[in-house]
């Protein structure tokens, strides 16, 4: 038998006629874990779609245990033992965790009776011997984002694939889910499955991965072992370019633009007092549920605090107004630009103009000219990459798309930027761009706030770092002095 | 994944002819049906394409197209109103009842009322959706049977007729020889294309519909929003009423049944998502004058009006057919 499980060459996908994928290749080995690395738009979908069949390859073959295949669905993929977990969660909300794990495989009596009992106990099983904190019998309505994801993973796991696709999986979950992911992934694997792993966080393909590819403008650009590389290499050849490491230097802070006292929410933050600068980046680190996200979407407005004041330049914020809060300077970059930050079926023109509206407009009518000249000068400025300003902001990467949300919140010239998430799922070269940016904004006097779940992140923007623990502030400390390991072990 | 594939696309050297022809496909596929339609119809019956019976397909569109309009808006925000066809009624019978009370004034007066009751029934939908946050289909649901109910409640289920002649002409009188309802019509079309097209509160619509977290942190009162698309289509609601009640020179209480029917029809086929977020008004007054032609072409035909039911929502669903499968090329 073949040592490879899967092993792909030559593969290639149009759509209209426009290539998506030129030359995609892949081989996976029993029992390792193969990380596939691109930035965005580099193919890796289209890749991975071909191989699950849910789009077919214009050319190229295919080998599955050295036998070449056609698969026209995503079950005639799972029937051959090939599963993906996708980022898209697609759970049965009102349904038990059980219910979810087993849909259409329930165990049966007399072919159409389930036998709940059993398949309680089944689930339970599959979930401890995983290692997954969650409870069979509760309804996924009532779980965690997190946990959510881990259901999914489970169900993959469940049907004893050989080849396991995961497209982020991570994205979604924390520190302490991601241990327990990686822990189930090195038992898997050490039964002989293989893996191909998908994932932005170049951390976590160092600490996981055995092999990588590199798929770069729809090519095959590079592959090996992962113990023969290191993080810059992988870095420079995802992006095609040498980058230079992100030069922090420290800057001259003015007066406080923004401080909290004593802000409380209840379950979700409390007694957050802090303050940010003009001319410094406040980096917030937390764990899953540590508050943070909840913290900015506060101080935005989108939400009520229930205790504590909120003073910025010098002034109470009316309490509950993301409206007035543009108005006053604010502007949030939210943590998933698909649910909170876009309006997916609007063109770019419409989504960066829309917070601006009151200066591009008189009496309410609209003028066609200062949109023209600000969507375009936004354009230049955040160096979105599209062919024109009326294309729906669905078409683009995700790059591209967090451009545009970030478009929207310069378009009202904030004094303080606050940031959830502002790379999530996006690939190294937009990344720094998008750093860039930040270091612009603030660097003319803004102030910015900004969170994420990625510590290596936080310490390359943030000037002073605030951490985040089950909803307190338990320490500050200084951006240009820290490390990984400080954040991680003041975090958890 | 879509947005993987498309990034490649962007570039505008590449985007074909075939994608051009594609998009004019997709804007103006209806239109197309719709000439189609009264071509094959010109042929099948000489009387047809005559002015008179052209006046004849306008007049009877427009209640409908007036209706459908504001249900754009609702529809738009992703929303629906299904109480259009009681409110009709409802401020039909308020403002015939105000007309005939005797008043000096009494037509101007009525046309107010008239106005004032739609636009207050829309009011109340809009705050029982956006600020109760019942769902659009439940609240107008509601309201289709209280505001049917007051309607009889009103005049005892007597219909009110003897209105004077300057009222009647709202629904029968002409100018300059088109029907005065279509002028009416064309008007509220040309003040809500530009509303909705030149406007902030336009953007904003669309915005809510789109959707209506990232409005909210936009920085729009999206309750607002969601509020004043129920009350414009209140508002239109009670105009078509007018129209109605002059048209058949009676208020009745029976009046407008199961008209937000035809309503979100005409919204539908014109291409507007009923999840929100992308249409036009174009496109409505497209599905408007498309049922219409449907309506009058069966009648011409000498189809009865059994099968002409049938007809029409074979049609119906075959246009939306027809975008589904537009939109999934």
């Amino acid at each position: 038998m073949s040592d490879f499980l899967l092993e792909a060459s030559g593969v290639q996908k149009a759509f209209d006629g426009v290539p998506a994928l030129e030359d995609g290749r892949l081989s996976l080995r029993r029992g390792s874990v193969h990380a596939l690395c691109g930035g965005n738009g580099a193919g890796k979908s289209t890749f991975l779609n071909v191989v699950m069949g849910i789009v077919e390859r214009d050319a190229g073959k295919i080998l599955l245990g050295g036998r070449e295949v056609h698969f026209r669905s995503p079950a005639d993929a799972l029937a051959n033992r090939i599963a993906i977990i996708t980022q898209e969660l697609t759970p049965i909300r009102r349904m038990t965790v059980a219910e979810n794990l087993y849909l259409g495989r329930e165990p049966r009596r007399a072919g159409a009776l389930v036998r709940s009992r059993a398949l309680t106990r089944q689930a339970q099983a599959l979930l401890d011997r995983l290692g997954f904190p969650v409870d069979a019998r509760a309804t996924v309505d009532s779980l965690s984002l997190a946990q959510i994801q881990l259901v999914e993973i489970a169900k993959a796991f469940s049907r004893e694939c050989d080849v396991m696709i995961m497209d982020e999986p991570t994205s979604a979950i924390g520190e302490s889910e991601t241990e327990v992911l990686f822990d189930a992934i090195r038992s898997l694997t050490a039964q002989g499955a293989g893996i191909i792993y998908v994932t932005h966080r170049l951390s976590e393909v160092f600490r996981i991965a055995d092999s990588y590819t590199v798929f770069r403008d729809g090519r095959y650009v590079d592959s090996g072992r992962i113990a023969d590389i290191d993080r810059s290499y992988l870095v420079s050849t995802i992006v095609g370019r040498k980058l230079n490491r992100i030069e922090k230097q420290r800057r001259p802070t003015g007066a406080t633009v923004l401080e909290t006292t004593a802000l409380s929410r209840s379950a979700e933050f409390e007694d957050i007092s802090l303050s940010v600068n003009a001319g410094e980046v406040l980096g917030i680190y937390g764990l899953m549920g540590s508050g943070r996200s909840e913290y900015l979407n506060c101080l935005y407005g989108l939400t009520r605090a229930q205790s504590g004041k909120v003073i910025f330049r010098g002034r109470g914020l009316p309490p509950g107004s993301p409206r007035e809060a543009i108005r006053a300077g604010l502007a949030l970059v939210t943590e998933d630009r698909k649910e909170t930050g876009l309006i997916l079926s609007s063109s770019v023109r419409d989504n960066i103009s829309l917070s601006a509206y009151p200066s591009l407009s008189r009496f309410s009518l609209i003028n066609g000219r200062k949109v023209k000249t600000l969507v375009r000068s936004m354009i230049e400025r955040m160096r979105i990459k599209t062919g024109s300003m009326s294309l729906p902001v669905s078409s683009m990467s995700g790059g591209n798309q967090q451009k545009v949300v970030l478009a929207r919140c310069f378009s009202t010239e904030p004094v303080c930027l606050l940031c959830d998430e502002p790379t999530r799922g996006i690939d190294e070269g937009a990344k720094r761009e998008i750093y860039r940016l930040l270091d612009e904004f603030v660097a003319q006097g803004g102030a910015a706030i900004v969170v994420s779940s990625e510590a290596q992140e936080v310490l390359d923007v943030s000037d002073r770092i605030a951490i985040f623990k089950s909803g307190r502030l338990v320490s500050m400390i200084d951006g240009h002095l820290s490390s990984q390991e400080d954040l991680l072990h003041l975090a958890s | 994944m879509n947005t993987q594939i498309s990034s490649s696309v962007s570039l505008p050297a590449r985007r074909s002819r075939a994608a051009r022809v594609h998009q004019l496909y997709r804007r103006y596929g209806i239109l197309a049906v719709l000439i189609l339609l009264c071509v094959v119809l010109s042929f099948a019956n000489q009387y047809f394409l005559t002015w008179g019976n052209i006046a004849d397909v306008l007049r009877q569109t427009s209640i409908n197209g007036i209706l459908a309009v504001g249900m754009t808006y609702v529809v738009l925000t992703g929303g629906i109103d299904l109480s259009v066809g009681s409110t009709l009624a409802l401020a039909g019978m308020v403002s015939a009842s105000v007309v005939t009370g005797g008043h000096p004034h009494g037509v101007a007066l009525g046309l107010l009322a008239g106005l004032t009751v739609g636009a207050a029934v829309g009011a109340v939908n809009g705050i029982v959706v956006a600020r109760l946050a019942v769902p659009p289909f439940v609240a107008t649901l509601g309201m289709l049977s209280v505001a049917r109910g007051l309607t009889f409640i009103y005049n005892d289920g007597m219909p009110i007729a003897d209105l004077p002649d300057v009222y009647l002409n709202v629904g029968t009188g002409t100018f300059a020889g088109v029907p005065v309802p279509v002028i009416v019509f064309a008007l509220v079309v040309l003040l809500f294309w530009f509303l909705l097209r030149y406007t902030t509160y336009g953007r904003y619509v669309y915005a809510v519909g789109g959707n209506v977290k990232s409005a909210k942190t936009s920085g729009i009162s999206t309750g607002k929003v969601i509020c004043s698309v129920y009350l414009i289509g209140g508002l239109l609601a009670g105009l078509a009423g007018i129209v109605l009640a002059a048209r058949t020179t009676s208020a009745l209480p029976q009046a407008g049944l199961s008209y937000e029917l035809d309503a979100i029809a005409a919204v539908v086929i014109g291409g507007t998502s009923l999840s929100g977020g992308s249409g036009s008004i174009g496109g409505t007054v497209v599905g408007a004058l498309l049922i219409g032609v449907i309506n009058n072409g069966l009648n011409l035909l000498g189809v009865s009006s059994y099968y002409q039911q049938v007809v029409k929502g074979v049609i119906i669903v075959g246009a939306v057919l027809l975008d589904v499968s537009r939109k999934k090329q």
